[in-house]
This record gives structure tokens, sequence and C-alpha cells, in this order.
């Protein structure tokens, strides 16, 4: 496991007074007129671990997609790092994971260019990738254990294996605000735990997490802060809620079975029911 | 091949096939990762209209046609966005579109007929002028260097198109891009292989390149490699075998398809008894596997 690094300029890392990393102010997403969220306001300081929780179709994608402008606000506004989203441009600092079936298009490709192409926003055009750049998409791809599978085409790779590479993807630009969209979904215990200690080290670095989850697991310590979204609002905002009091809520999914106090067995066959193959 | 070359007509048609074998499989590297494989052939009845235009309006019929399928193109994408019609029912209404505009519009120019369509829709490499020849190296260039600038962002867009937003991707203004250049592309096939069968030359290299293949980049080498081949190999059958040549290009590139599939059946298989044997010898994974900085196929 190698380090993995951000590009958090100095002076970000330091300034007590910088920008929330992410800023939601009254925002309304509608899908077809059909409102899916609507008033949240949310503040995500820079360095911090968010967690978003909520059962299936609570929206917690669609707030996900929204803060990066991948569907459009039908009120309200989104800034990152200070910027309204319209006018924001240092989208290598922005490092997204889709909850996604799969890693591939209709041309196979390998691991080690889909893993590249995160970094697409970062490279010189015409010009071959830089010693560093390599060395970035090297470490991302050790950060999620797919080094020696570096060669291969993604599409010969399970569903959990793809859904790392899209990890890397997003850790190979170095960006410092990471979007994580169920990463965990269809992960072994133990890519989980290599998941936790990279997010450990990003966020030691002082990079911002936004992660939606289901299951904690392995990343439940390195959480400070979570939202729960349910009725197309955000219900719960503070500290993280323990497990007994969550499921306890009415109105909460049961997807996992009561906690086992023993986070390394309960990590293993406690992971939310893979969706993908 | 010395009888062929000292024709000037051949000499033009074995230019005007390679440029096309080199230039079409590149643009269609990118249709068929963006499962858009048939667009090219939807462009192409597009095209068809432009040409009847060209001989209405009295215009050169390949510089209309190259107008007309790039608005095409970009009314598709339009269409792809805002109609919320998945692609290829927006495909489906351009093909029908430029065919029923086509064939309607050359019924009204003088003097021609729907025969006067045939050489566009088959080809017709024989008649290729040297004013055709430069005419289509400039489309060459055009969509080599356009792809060639735009390449990385291009990979994403089609990989995986919301990742491209999520970088801030001019997402809007690359599809423009892939479609206005897979139109020229078109245009400038169309003389070789014909409307017809001119996405062939965009998609049947790239099926065989990539049942060889495990990379973007191998399989756009490789269907270029396939695509002049064809180009190069039916057009020289066509002239000593007297058939169509678009027809003896197309069927070559199936032919290397079929080679393709039953050679990537045979490697994967090799590759999977090493595997397996590699695994029954309980070797761990590191160390004996190939590490990452010795690849010559990472991405750009
Ligand atoms: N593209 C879309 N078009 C229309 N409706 C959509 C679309 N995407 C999501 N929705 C609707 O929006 C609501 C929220 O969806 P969203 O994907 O944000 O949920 P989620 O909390 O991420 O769920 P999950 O836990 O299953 O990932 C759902 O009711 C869904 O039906
Ligand atoms: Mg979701």
């Amino acid at each position: 496991m190698s380090t993995v690094t951000t590009g958090v300029p100095a002076q970000d890392r330091t300034s007590a007074g910088a920008a929330p990393a992410v800023r939601v102010a009254d925002a309304a997403v509608a899908y077809d007129s059909t409102t899916v969220l609507s008033g949240v306001s949310l503040e995500v300081p820079a360095g911090e671990i968010l967690a978003v929780l909520g059962s299936n179709g609570s929206g917690k994608s669609t707030l996900v997609r929204a803060m990066l402008g991948l569907v459009p606000l039908s009120s309200g506004s989104v800034e990152l790092h200070g910027t309204p989203l319209r006018r924001f441009r240092e989208w290598g600092r922005i490092g997204y994971v889709p909850q996604r079936l799969s890693a591939g298009g209709g041309v196979p490709a390998t691991v080690r260019e889909v893993v590249a192409s995160g970094q697409v926003v970062r490279r010189r055009r015409l010009h071959r990738a830089t010693a560093a750049e390599r060395a970035a998409v090297g470490e991302a791809l050790e950060a999620v254990d797919l080094a020696d599978r570096a060669r291969d085409s993604v599409h010969e790779l399970s569903g959990g294996q793809q859904q790392r590479v899209l990890i890397a993807r997003a850790l190979a630009a170095r960006p410092d605000t990471f979007f994580l969209d169920e990463p965990m979904a269809g992960v072994d215990a133990a890519s989980q735990r290599a998941l936790a200690r990279t997010v450990t080290r990003l966020s030691a670095q002082g990079a911002t997490v936004v992660l939606v989850l289901h299951e904690p697991g392995p990343l439940e310590p390195l959480i400070g802060r979570s939202i729960v979204l349910s009725g197309g609002g955000i219900v719960h905002d503070g500290a993280p809620p323990r497990p007994e009091g969550d499921c306890a809520r009415p109105g909460h999914e049961h997807v996992h079975p009561h906690a086992d106090p023993d986070p390394a067995s309960a990590a293993l066959p406690d992971i939310e029911v893979p969706r993908r193959g | 091949m010395a009888e062929m070359l000292q024709l000037d007509f051949m000499r033009r048609a074995l230019l005007a096939a390679v440029l096309v074998g080199m230039v079409a499989p590149v643009i269609g590297t990118f249709l068929v990762q963006r499962r858009l494989a048939l667009l090219g052939d939807g462009i192409g009845h597009v095209a068809l209209t432009g040409v009847a235009l060209g001989f209405l309006t009295g215009t050169s019929p390949v510089v209309a046609a190259a107008i007309v399928a790039a608005i095409g193109a970009g009314l598709i994408e339009l269409v792809r966005v805002r109609a919320r019609t998945s692609g290829d029912v927006a495909l489906a209404l351009l093909f029908y579109g430029g065919i029923a505009g086509g064939v309607l519009l050359i019924g009204l120019a003088p003097g021609t007929t729907t025969a006067t369509l045939t050489a566009y829709l088959f080809g017709s490499v024989s008649t290729v002028t040297s004013g055709d020849i430069v005419m289509v190296a400039v489309l060459a260039v055009l969509v080599l260097a356009t792809v060639g600038y735009f390449g990385r962002e291009l990979f994403v867009l089609c990989q995986d198109e919301e990742a491209a937003r999520a970088h801030g991707l001019p997402v809007r203004m690359l599809s423009l891009v892939i479609a206005v250049t897979a139109a020229l592309t078109v245009v400038l096939a169309m003389r070789v292989v014909g409307v017809l069968l001119v996405s062939a030359l965009m998609v049947v290299p790239v099926a065989a390149a990539q049942q060889l293949s495990r990379s973007f980049r191998v399989t756009l080498a490789l269907a270029v490699a396939i695509g002049v081949a064809s180009a190069l190999g039916g057009l020289s059958t066509a002239f000593y075998a007297d058939v169509a040549p678009g027809a003896a290009i197309v069927l070559l590139a199936l032919g290397v398809f079929a080679a393709a599939v039953a050679a990537g059946y045979l490697v994967r298989s090799a590759r999977g008894m090493a595997r397996s044997t590699r695994d029954a010898a309980g070797a761990p994974a590191e160390g004996t596997m190939p590490q990452t900085e010795q690849g010559g196929v990472a991405s750009s």
C-alpha cells in the first residue's frame, strides 16, 4: 500500500476561515417534475468526512449528483470551494465515484487506461503522461490493490473489482474533494479495509470526503458527521447515528443484521446485498 | 500489383481507399465505445440527402453532403439529449428522414434520377478525380487532428459520460465534436464504399480488433491496421476479379473479423490455461505478474 497524496494547496489545509468545500443552499431537485429533494441546506467544511445515509430511493445519489452539477437544481444553489457551480473550474480537485453497475464502454479498455482517464483535466494536451502522473496512476492502483490487474480489460473483472477501478480512477488525479457514492457496494472486506486506510490517509492530508453509505463498516471510526435523508429532506444532521438508535428509528429500512460488536467479523458477510454481477 | 499501379485512376483509388481505411476505424472506435455503432450508417443516409441537395442546387455533391451530414449529426445529438429518446430510436429517425429526403430531392433535380444516387449508394472509387483526392485528404487530416487533439476527453466521454461531466468537461461540445467528425468521415468514405456500407468500415475493423485486444489504444491501432489492409486488399481483389470494390472491401473486413474471433478464442483459452495452472501451483499473485510500469499500453 503506497501513499496516496492529494493536491491540496498548503494554504487551504491550514486556513481556518476558508470557504466550505461544499455549500448547498435551499436546494430542490426534481426528475420529470417529481420532486426528489427540496429545501436541502448543507455545508461541508473542508477536511470533513461526511456520511450521507438513508434508505433506497431517499435521494442520496441525487444529492451528490446535484452537488456536482450532474442533475440540475430546480431551485437553490450549490457552491464548491466558495465558487458557484456554474463558474467552478477547478475540476481537478474533485474525485467522483458514481454508483454504477460497470466500469466499461463498448470497446475493451485496460484497468490502467480507465484509471489514467481520471487525470483527464490535469493532463497536458498532446503530451505523454509525465513520470509523476504515471506514479499517481500506480499509487491509485495499489490503493485498491489492483496493480497486478493493470493490463487486464475492465470487462474481464468482477463487479467489485470494477467498483475498485472506479475508486482508483477518482484517486488518480489526486483530488482533495471526494464524492463517493456507495464505494463499498459489492466490495469485499479486505478491499473495504484498504479503502478505509486510503480514506484515513486522505483525510490526514486535509481531503474532504462525502460518502454515501448503507453500511459504515470499516469506515465507521472515520466518519465525523452524518446526515440522514428521508422524505426529500435531511432528517438528521450531526454525530453518526449509533447503529442501535438508527435501526430503531421509524422508517429505517433494515438492511443489515444487528451489529456484531467485533468489527472485523461484522465487516465480512454483513455488507449490503451486492447489486452487481 | 504493378499492373494496377500503372493506371492513374487506380492509384487515386488506392490512395482514397487507404485514407478511408485509416480514418474510418479511428472515429469508429469511439463510436463503438459509446455504443453508437450505427451512427455512421444513420449519418450516411442523411448524407444522401446532402448529395441530392448538391445536384438540386448545382453545387458539389460531396460538399453539400458534408454540410448536411454535419447538421444531421448535430441534430441526432440534440434529439438524444432533448427528446429523451434512446440513441437507437434517434438513429432510426435519422435513417428514415435521410433516405426519404434523398430520394425526394433527387427526383426534383433536373436531369437526374435515382440512378444518379447509385454511385453514392455503392461507391464509385474508380471515378475518383484528383480533386476528390485532395478533398478526401483534407477531411482525413481534419478528422485525425480532431481525434488527436481531443483524444483523452473523447475517451472519457465515450467511456462514461457522467464521469466526463463530473470532470467538468464540456460534454455537449465534445458530443458534437464526435458527431461532426463522424459525419466528415462518412462523407470521406462515401466515394470509396458507398453510403450503404460506410459504417461497415467504421465498425467492422473495430469489432475485429477488439477480439484480440484488452486495451483501448491497442484496439484503435489494430482497427486502423485492419481497415487499411481491408481497403487495399478489397480494392485489389475488385480490380483483378472485377467485382464491386465497396463490397469486396467490406467482405474482406468481415473475413478478418471471423478470423479474429477464432484467434481471440484461441488466445483467451491459452491465456486461461496459463492462468489456471499458475493459480493451481499456488503462486502468489504479487511479484509473479508483470507489474504496472512495464506496460506500453498505458493510456495517454
Ligand atoms: N434519472 C432519474 N429519472 C427519474 N427519477 C429518478 C432518476 N434517478 C433517480 N430517480 C428517483 O429519485 C429518487 C431518489 O433516487 P436516488 O438515486 O437519489 O436514491 P438513493 O438514495 O441514491 O437510493 P439507493 O440507496 O438505491 O442508491 C428515487 O425515487 C428515484 O426513483
Ligand atoms: Mg444511490
